[in-house]
């Protein structure tokens, strides 16, 4: 009979000894398999007497377990060595660049407008829009500037080639404004809505451009007041600015739309450069407003007698610069990808009040 | 409109600063341009007085001076030629900022000798005189005096811009009315006293046309002596920047500006019969004071005598009839012209007067013959003389009409609570004449004043009350926010404006705002510039006419970048097309466009084509929520997308977007180098959203069973396009095709020529049982046969 202990002593140091998986699988195979050493002691149990066979077949299961336990774990440590081989074999360069790493932006006018529209829509503001191209009626006459009248040369008007039905020259549209009048002859008060949108006046220079963007904003009802309106404005203007002692100043002015009329100027301080809001004892123009002129509310079919209301209007341009610090106007409209990226926002940045509109 | 602070205090008994006056005057809505003290700049500077000059030890043109000044006897080195002993000049000491050199005064020493101080010129001081050399002072002046209050230079001059509606806030006297009834002070304008005519007018005065000038005054004063105006009324012009000219037109000068008055003064020596008002004739001319010659046009205002045009009515009056220092009689013109005629009359010759300016906006109507009987008695004073009676042609225009208030409605509109009483105190301070209406009612009866045209009814009034009250008054509410649910405040265009947007710029496209004008050529090239859609009176010439489509000024505006040295341009624009210039004709379009230099990467990327702007097309369409598997591909498009390389994607007869390459035609014609990709989505043509019901989502239909694939290889003709093959397959059997992919696109060797090999994977979804063989096998056999019979081309063996 073959002496156990000796065997086991010389197959567990030659499973040990393996230094790939294809010779413990010829080891195992050697052991195990049909034709297989231990497989042969294994049949020569049968001849053997039972007694024997006991204590004999026991001890030659227990050394058959052991070489197989054996021969699993290493097989399992030289697979894992094998795979860190691999990955070490296949390290990269993880510095490299990817292809056109790059995330596009949003225009700060675009931004700021979302902000408005945010600021507005939560006080109950619906968007109304209207075509740049206007008719004069629109952009003046229904506006109390009478044909003809010097107010109208104060806005520079460009002029297109083709004429409405009732032989005018159509214009772009000086101001939002016209869709005040669009809105008023649609729909009925209560009227509460606002308007941004490309607005056109022949001037140019470091503050000027031919085109410009406007917001508007126009609540008719029956009750509102002057001071209504001042509310919304300093609710509005200190959720743009996102500074809660901004200080505002309402002075009267003229507009031939609204009556009274006031210019609102908002504190801020102009000592470093660059203007500050909310804090400073300078004022800047940011705003016109007033009650909307009851030849307004007649050209638009509204009785003045019992309709009333406010209307306001700001730059949206100016609005951006001064609470995001570009200093020249002209840039905005010159798609330059450097002043683009530098003052652009991510696409991800969603304006909203729950998160801070800016 | 300028003024000086003590020609206000001319007609406001004020004890207020001028920062005090300032800030009530835009409190109640006069908008101060700039307060400029003269004297504030010349703070530093003192009167002294040279004791001796002796020539400098160490320098031939400089002098050593003792002078006497407010610090004593200090040791001056001074360069100019006209320092002498007993001379009384300006003393800056050390440490003063000296304005015209823009340098400030150190202790150091000039050739060797330390100088205490400096003498300074007209030019150092900034001063506006021509002589050379340090000032010459008056000899009577104290050392030590303000040089300031030597000059007459203490007096703060204010700059206003008065609003269109307000001409009466083009005389002092009308701002002093506003202050006082704002409470800053007691207005003090002495009252007109009439001066009886000794003789009556040889010279007579008509008008013509009532509309254009319903009222003329003259007045004839003989023997008047001409000359200089005293000093004082020189001082005062000079001071708001006038150039003082005689006195006769000095006087009119003068209260145009303190009445808003203007007046003209002929000289009646140079007139021949009766000086008329009358519109002008074809053919008239004449020479105007400011040396031009200018054509009378009909409907234009002329002031003529019984032989010539003397001049433009309330706009300008003639070189030969005016008054010089030889003028012995003179007439005096005192006249309303109507505000719309003489505006346009403005515009039309460019003659924007101090007349002019008042006239344009409307004079006081009633001050006609007050104005002319002050300008009498100014005239008297200064030149003396002996006035004719007054002759008045035409009428004074009605004063304007009466309105019917009611008190409250102050509270109701402006928010302000102002008690009845005090209403009628602020109308009355302001000029306005108040009455009850009736002894039941609250209402009252409010005249407005001749010089207050421009209030017609409630709402002028309610400002009129609110702006004296201040608006610093209106009370502050908590804003107010609507409850409950509100429909979306943002119209379907903007919403998906909004979305497009972050979608571009997601995929790297940073987003510009370019003009919605461009040149007429590169509308043009872009399939635009019709007459219709040419600015009249552009800016600029290449800016002439209304985009048909952002991508030339996009295209131009990466050329650009291109040649400051970077030229990855990718750009979109969330912005309007114009197609026409009716309602509707403005399209809301997001123009993407990707001018790209070739990659250079280590990984070899390939150079962008239309594939890639069409997979980002895609997303963005998408993230649109359009609905992109019912979309078709075309291409055909607009002459400036290049042919073979363009595709537009349509829903029915819509066009959805374009995209692929721009001819490089187009971009030959507007300076823009090949290739350039683009592409352009039309939002308006996107299908409207459910406009009611639920928000729900339809179920999940989630298949138990697995999907299987199975792939197939069509040799075609080159023209037939992979759109048809899938579509092909796709309707082969609609309740078990889920998907078809086109993966492969084989032409060369191994294919006859005008041929290709597509190939697709068709993806069969079983909804109830598991696919046998022969279920799979007639499904192929159907996608064959659908292909085959659409494309007229064969399974590739």
């Amino acid at each position: 009979m073959t002496d156990l202990p000796t065997l086991e002593r010389d197959l567990l140091a030659r499973a040990e000894a393996a230094n790939d998986e294809a010779s413990l699988e010829a080891l195992r195979v050697e052991l195990f398999g049909k034709q297989g050493s231990i497989s042969a002691l294994m049949k020569n149990l049968g001849s053997m007497s039972p007694d024997e066979r006991k204590t004999y077949g026991a001890a030659l299961n227990v050394l058959k377990d052991k070489i197989t336990e054996t021969i699993v774990t290493k097989k399992a440590a030289l697979a894992e060595a094998e795979l860190d081989r691999q990955l070490q074999s296949e390290a990269v360069d993880v510095t490299l660049p990817p292809v056109k790493p790059r995330l596009g932006t949003i225009h700060p006018v675009s931004q700021v407008m979302e902000e408005l529209a945010q600021i507005f829509g939560e006080m109950g503001f619906a968007l109304e829009e209207g075509p740049d191209i206007e008719t004069d009626f629109n952009n003046f006459t229904a506006l109390n500037f009478p044909p003809k009248h010097p107010a109208r040369e104060t806005h520079d008007t460009f002029f297109m080639n083709a004429r409405d039905e009732k032989g005018e020259r159509k214009v772009l549209r000086t101001h939002t404004s016209p869709v005040q009048v669009r809105t008023m002859l649609k729909q009925k008060p209560p009227i509460r809505m606002i308007c941004m949108g490309r607005t056109f006046r022949k001037d140019s220079d470091a503050t000027h451009t031919p085109m410009f963007h406007q917001i508007e904003g126009l609540v008719i009802d029956e009750t509102s007041t002057m001071a209504d309106l001042k509310s919304v404005l300093i609710a509005a203007i200190k959720a743009y600015f996102e500074v809660d002692d901004v200080r505002l100043r309402f002075r009267p002015h003229h507009f031939p739309f609204t009556e009274p009329s006031a210019e609102v100027d908002v504190g801020c301080d102009r000592s470093g450069g660059q203007i500050k809001i909310g804090t400073g004892e300078d004022w800047l123009e940011i705003l016109g407003c007033g009650m909307v002129h009851p030849n307004v509310l007649k050209q638009c079919g509204l009785d003045p007698e019992k309709y009333q209301g406010y209307a306001f209007g700001m730059g949206i341009d100016r609005l951006a610069m001064l609470k995001y610090g570009m200093p020249d106007l002209r840039d905005f409209f010159a798609a330059d990808t450097r002043w683009l990226k530098h003052y652009g926002f991510s696409p991800y940045l969603l304006p909203g009040l729950a998160q801070g509109v800016g | 409109m300028k003024f000086t602070l003590s020609w206000l205090k001319e007609h406001l008994a004020t004890d207020a600063s001028i920062d005090a006056i300032v800030e009530t005057m835009t409190m109640t809505g006069l908008e101060v341009e700039s307060v400029e003290n003269a004297g504030e700049k010349l703070k530093a500077f003192t009167v002294a007085r040279i004791i001796s000059a002796a020539k400098h030890p160490n320098a031939d043109k400089l002098q050593v001076c003792q002078v006497e000044t407010a610090l004593g006897n200090l040791e001056i080195v001074c360069g100019a030629p006209n320092a002498r002993a007993g001379l009384v000049t300006a003393f800056a000491p050390i440490g003063t900022y000296i304005p015209g050199s823009g340098i400030t005064l150190e202790p150091k020493p000039v050739r060797g000798v330390v100088s205490n101080g400096m003498l300074c010129s007209g030019a150092e001081l900034e001063l506006d005189t021509d002589a050379d050399g340090i000032l010459e002072l008056d000899a009577d002046l104290k050392v030590g005096t303000p040089l300031a209050e030597a000059l007459g230079l203490n007096d703060p001059v204010v700059d206003i811009e008065v609003t269109p509606n307000r001409p009466d806030w083009l005389g002092v006297a009308g701002i002093a009315r506003d202050l006082a009834a704002a409470g800053v002070g007691k207005q003090t304008t002495k009252p007109i006293l009439p001066i009886p005519g000794r003789f009556p007018s040889p010279t007579k005065v008509a008008t013509d046309d009532a509309q254009a000038c319903p009222m003329f005054a003259g007045r004839l004063i003989r023997g008047v002596k001409n000359g200089p105006s005293p000093a004082w009324l020189q001082q005062r012009l000079r001071a708001v920047g006038l150039r003082p000219r005689n006195a006769l037109v000095d006087i009119t000068n003068f209260l145009s500006l303190d009445r808003a008055r203007p007046l003209h003064v002929y000289d009646a020596a140079k007139l021949k019969g009766t000086v008329r008002a009358r519109l002008g004739r074809e053919g008239e001319s004449f020479k105007a004071l400011d040396g031009n010659v200018y054509n009378v046009m009909p409907d234009m205002c002329v002031i003529a005598d019984d032989e010539k045009v003397l001049g433009l009515g309330g706009v300008m009056g003639g070189e030969e009839s005016g008054c010089s220092e030889t003028t012995v009689d003179v007439l005096v013109e005192s006249a309303y012209f109507d505000p719309t005629r003489t505006h346009a009359t403005g515009r039309a010759t460019g003659i924007i007067s101090d007349a002019q300016y008042r006239f344009a906006r409307g004079v006081d109507s009633g001050f006609v013959v007050p104005g002319l009987e002050l300008a009498t008695r100014m005239i008297l004073d200064l030149c003396g003389g002996e006035p004719s009676d007054i002759i008045v042609a035409g009428e004074e225009p009605a004063p304007p009409p009466a309105i019917t208030f009611d008190p409250d409605r102050v509270r109701q509109l402006a928010g302000i609570d102002v008690k009845a009483t005090r209403v009628r105190a602020v109308l009355k301070d302001l000029g306005f004449e108040t009455s009850a209406e009736g002894q039941s009612s609250k209402r009252i009866i409010v005249q407005p004043p001749t010089w207050r045209r421009d209030v017609e009814g409630s709402a002028d009034l309610v400002e009129e009350v609110a702006r004296i009250e201040g608006f610093d008054k209106l009370p502050s509410l908590a804003p107010p926010r609507a409850a409950g649910f509100r429909p979306p405040p943002a119209s379907v265009g903007e919403s998906r404006t909004r979305l497009a947007r972050r979608a571009v710029a997601s995929l790297g496209y940073y987003e510009a705002i370019t003009w919605s004008f461009c040149s007429r050529a590169q509308a043009q090239a872009f399939g635009g510039g019709s007459e219709e859609m040419l600015v009249s009176n552009p800016i600029a010439s290449d800016l002439d006419c209304m985009r048909p489509t952002a991508l030339p000024q996009l295209l131009a505006a990466a050329q650009a970048n291109a040649n400051r040295g970077f030229d990855d341009a990718r750009l979109f624009e969330a912005g309007p097309a114009y197609a026409n210039t009716n309602e509707g004709g403005q399209q809301r379009t997001v123009t993407a466009i990707w001018h790209a230099s070739p990659p250079r990467h280590w990984r070899a990327a390939p150079q962008p084509d239309i594939f890639d702007v069409k997979r980002d097309l895609m997303i963005v369409l998408e993230a649109l929520g359009a609905p992109v598997a019912s979309l078709q591909t075309a291409s055909d498009a607009p002459a400036h997308w290049r042919p073979g390389r363009t595709g537009a994607l349509k829903l029915g007869p819509k066009v959805i977007a374009y995209y692929g390459e721009i001819h490089p035609r187009a971009l030959k014609a507007i300076g823009v180098e090949a290739p350039a990709l683009a592409f352009e989505i039309f939002l308006d043509a996107l299908p409207a959203p459910r406009a009611k019901g639920s928000r729900a989502k339809p179920p999940l239909e989630k298949l138990e069973l697995q999907p299987l694939t199975r792939d197939f290889a069509f040799v075609v003709d080159d023209g037939v396009s992979a759109q048809d093959v899938v579509r092909a397959a796709f309707g082969a059997d609609k309740q078990l095709i889920s998907d078809v992919a086109l993966f492969d696109v084989y032409r060369g060797e191994r294919m006859n020529p005008g041929k290709k090999s597509l190939a697709i994977e068709v993806t069969l979804q079983p909804r109830d049982k598991t696919l046998t063989d022969a279920d799979i096998e007639a499904a192929s056999a159907k996608i064959v046969t659908a292909v085959v019979k659409a494309t007229g081309g064969t399974l590739r063996g």
